[in-house]
Parts: structure tokens; sequence; C-alpha cells
């Protein structure tokens, strides 16, 4: 298949960008669209144009680095998967994609569609863990877990810390990412303890970055690749009215 | 919790918005006695009236209600223009409403609406004309004021506008206090979510009604 890319091009943090377009020609349909900008990079350095700098480690969905908007949608068309996961067969031969790097004050730009993504680590560092030591996994009856508990506590904790919530947030607002946090350590035993200073700490480390606020649009539960939902938002905005006192409610 | 904070001021925009919407409720319970007759609704208004101080008092908190609800919308959403300094080229949409990124614009419209809808029916400096009326028991005639507003086209326009511009703003608002109040689970988020637009078209309807009633001359 043949595919047209407008790809968004900056040389550096302070320099302006622009979009470069550039033809894909005869590609599988099997590629993954992070296989594809590979494609593309190789025919770009044989006519020696500096490759589309992009994030990718795993390529299996579970680092959350391969971070771009595709054709308006963090992550691109699928629901529920990273770009990594994307695959060339979602889109119509001869079709035009625009890719972009997330646009939030608190990502800035490092080169092309590459983003610096450490607000989000400052964020985990004033409350996203759990500071005493555990020790090893306790017997399994011995510290009793509701399941709803486990059930969001896991759900919440799918999280990757990819960005597409801030990226597909009208507001830039960095809630799901924090809500999710929030949601995976306050509802097990362990993370219980510190919850209140947790909940407080981190959304002031939220508030400090710069990010937007949240209007509930939604727009996030949608990108996310793991598909965490907005229920993690409504648990964080009842921990930081008061937080709850039994498991399981 | 800080009430300064994201999250704080999401609270203050919810339980604000919470209250408005209870005096948009009380406002049409009240104006649906016009279906009950002038005498009902004559009645009312000069009972609303003699309240006095605590007519006042209600205003008051109304009016206080409003400016916070205001300031702070302006507050977060000047924040979240500056989150995101360059736009998109390709914007999608995928679960957002329109009435949801539309609240500030029919927010300050319908703020806009309410001052002429005060200057009309509770100044009464809008439409000279309907000003001041009195019935046979020499009550102020809010009945014939209303049937009068109505029976000319560029009135009911103006109102079905602007109560429209209130549903569009409750279509998203009600869904979206539920859930900054914490008050949403993975349950029932969608059913909020449709219950809130359900409530805001049939607050539209109920509010609609009464200029539809006076053109139909069903209210005469």
């Amino acid at each position: 298949m043949n595919l047209s890319l407008v790809v968004w091009r900056q040389k550096g943090a302070q320099t302006p960008g622009r979009f470069e377009r550039y033809e894909a020609k005869d590609v599988s349909p099997d590629l993954s669209f992070l296989e594809l900008l590979d494609v593309v990079n190789e025919g770009l350095i044989t006519q020696g144009i500096e490759p589309i700098a992009f994030d990718h480690d795993c390529r299996e969905g579970i680092c959350g680095s391969c971070a771009m908007m595709i054709n308006g949608l963090a992550h691109g068309p699928q629901p529920a998967v990273a770009t990594c996961q994307l695959y060339l067969r979602h889109f119509k031969d001869g079709e035009t994609i625009t890719i972009e790097p997330w646009r939030a004050k608190p990502f800035p730009i490092l080169r092309d569609l590459v983003v610096d993504r450490s607000a989000f680590d400052r964020i985990i560092q004033a409350g996203g863990y759990v500071s005493v030591n555990t020790g090893e996994a306790p017997e399994a009856n011995s510290i009793p877990v509701p399941k709803k508990d486990a059930d969001m506590a896991m759900d919440a904790a799918a999280c990757i810390g990819c960005g597409a919530c801030v990226a597909a947030c009208p507001n830039a607002s960095a809630m799901l990412f924090v809500a999710a946090k929030v949601a995976h350590l306050g509802r097990l035993p362990q993370g219980r303890v510190e919850a209140k200073q947790r909940v407080d700490q981190m959304v002031d480390a939220m508030d400090r970055e710069g990010f937007g606020n949240c209007t509930n649009h939604y727009e996030c539960m949608d990108a996310c690749p793991k598909a965490i939902h907005v229920k993690a938002i409504a648990f964080m905005n009842r921990e930081y009215r008061f937080p709850r006192r039994k498991p399981g409610t | 919790m800080r009430l300064t904070s994201s999250l704080g001021r999401k609270y203050v925009m919810a339980l604000s918005g919470v209250l408005l919407l209870g005096f948009v409720v009380a406002h049409l319970a009240g104006n649906l006695l016009v279906f009950a007759g002038p005498e009902a609704l004559n009645a009312y208004a000069k009972k609303l009236r003699l309240l006095g101080p605590g007519l006042w008092a209600a205003r008051l908190g109304l009016l206080g209600l409003a400016a916070v609800h205001v300031v702070t919308s302006i507050q977060l959403a000047i924040e979240n223009r500056r989150a995101r300094p360059q736009p998109y080229a390709v914007v999608r949409h995928s679960a957002s409403t329109l009435a949801g990124r539309t609240m500030v614009l029919s927010g300050l419209l319908v703020l806009a609406y309410l001052v002429y809808h005060l200057a009309h029916f509770t100044w009464q400096t809008a439409h000279p004309a309907v000003a001041h009326l009195t019935d046979s028991s020499g009550r102020h005639d809010v009945y014939r004021m209303v049937v009068l507003s109505f029976q000319q086209p560029a009135i009911v326009l103006a109102y079905v506008l602007g109560v429209g511009l209130v549903g569009l703003h409750l279509s998203h608002g009600i869904g979206s206090s539920c859930q900054t109040l914490g008050v949403t689970n993975e349950r029932v988020v969608e059913a909020v979510r449709r219950a809130g637009r359900l409530i805001a078209w049939a607050l539209f309807l109920g509010y609609a009604a009464i200029p539809a009633a006076v053109l139909l001359g069903v209210v005469a």
C-alpha cells in the first residue's frame, strides 16, 4: 500500500518546527506504525535527510514510549493500543496521515516527535509510591483485599505513563494519569496508609507542572492504550475530598 | 484539600453549578404556574415579594454563586488554554461533546441573556409596554406581562435561545458535576451522563412550553 505522511519536524526545543511530507511507497499492510517510520527513515537516510526522531522501546505496548498523535488521535485510531501495536491495515491505501508530537506545555518538544515527559516523573516523586519496605509477598489469606479494590487497583496499575491522556485532553490535563496512580496505590492495604498525603501531594505536583484542569470530556479514556476508566478520576475526586475509611467502598 | 488547587476549584465549580441548577428547577416550577391561570401566578409572585429580607438573601446568594461560578470558570479556562500553547494541526474528538467543549461560551451567553431577562421581567426596563401592569386586586399582573411579552416573536426568539443555551450548558454540566463530586463509578458513569442530558432537555422543554403555549393561544 502507499501512504503519504505529514510529519512534524523540529530540530530542537528552541527551534521552530514545521510539517514535512514524505511518501511511503509499496509498504506492507502488516507493518506496525513504528516499522513504517523505520522504513521511511531508511529512505530518508539514503537521501541524506535527517531521520524522524521518535521515542520507542519495547514495541509490545508496555513501556509507554511510542508517543505520537496520528490524524488527531493519540496512538492513532485503534482503541486500547499503543502506537507500536497499531498496524497499517487499519489505514486506507493512499491515505494521508498527519503525525504530530504530544502538545502540552509541561511536555516540551525535544526533537520532532520526541517530548520530555519528566513532568510525570516529578508527579510520581511527589507521592506515587509506598514509602515503606513491604517485604516479601505475604501469605495470600493474611491480608484480605476486597475484590472490588483488587479489580480497581489492577485496572489502574495498567497505566504505562505514556501521556496519551494529556495529549488527547482538550485542556491538556493529567487527571487520568494521576488518578490511575492514586487509585492503584490507594485501593491496596500497603498504599492505603499514605493515601491522604499521596493525593494531596500528587495533585499539588500536577498543578505545579502547569497541566490543564479536568472538565470531564473523557477523551483521555478513549485515548488510553490501556483503556483506563474515568472511574479512577471519580475515585481521586472522592479521595481528595475525604479519604474513605473502609475497604471495598 | 485546598479549594485553590485544580481539584478544589473543580469542586467549587460543581457545587456552585448544582446550587444554581436548583434555582433553575425552582424557577421553572414557579413559572409553570402560568398554566394554572392569572390568579395562581400573580398570588405566587406576590408571596415571593412579601418574603422581604428572605427574598434579598436568596437574591444575594444567587448573585454570589453566579459570581463564584463565572470567575472560577474563567480562571480555569485561561489555565487550560495556557496548558496547550500550540494547538494540533489535526483535531479529532471521540468522547467529548460540543456542549462540553463550549461551556465557557454557552455560560457567558447565558450570563448576557440573564441581564436582559432581568431587565425584561424583574427591573421591567427593557420592554416598557408590558411593564408595571396591575390586576383587578391591585397586584403586579405578572400573568399579563408574560402573555403580552410572548405575543411578540422577537421576545420569544430571544427567550428560546436563552433557555436553549441554559439547556446546552446543563447537558454537560449535570453529568460533569456528578463526576467531579465523585459520585460516579464505572457502572453508572454513562447513565449519569445520559440522565444529565435528559434533565437538561426536560428543563429546556419546560421553559420553552410557556412561550409556545402563549403563541398557540393555550395561555391567553
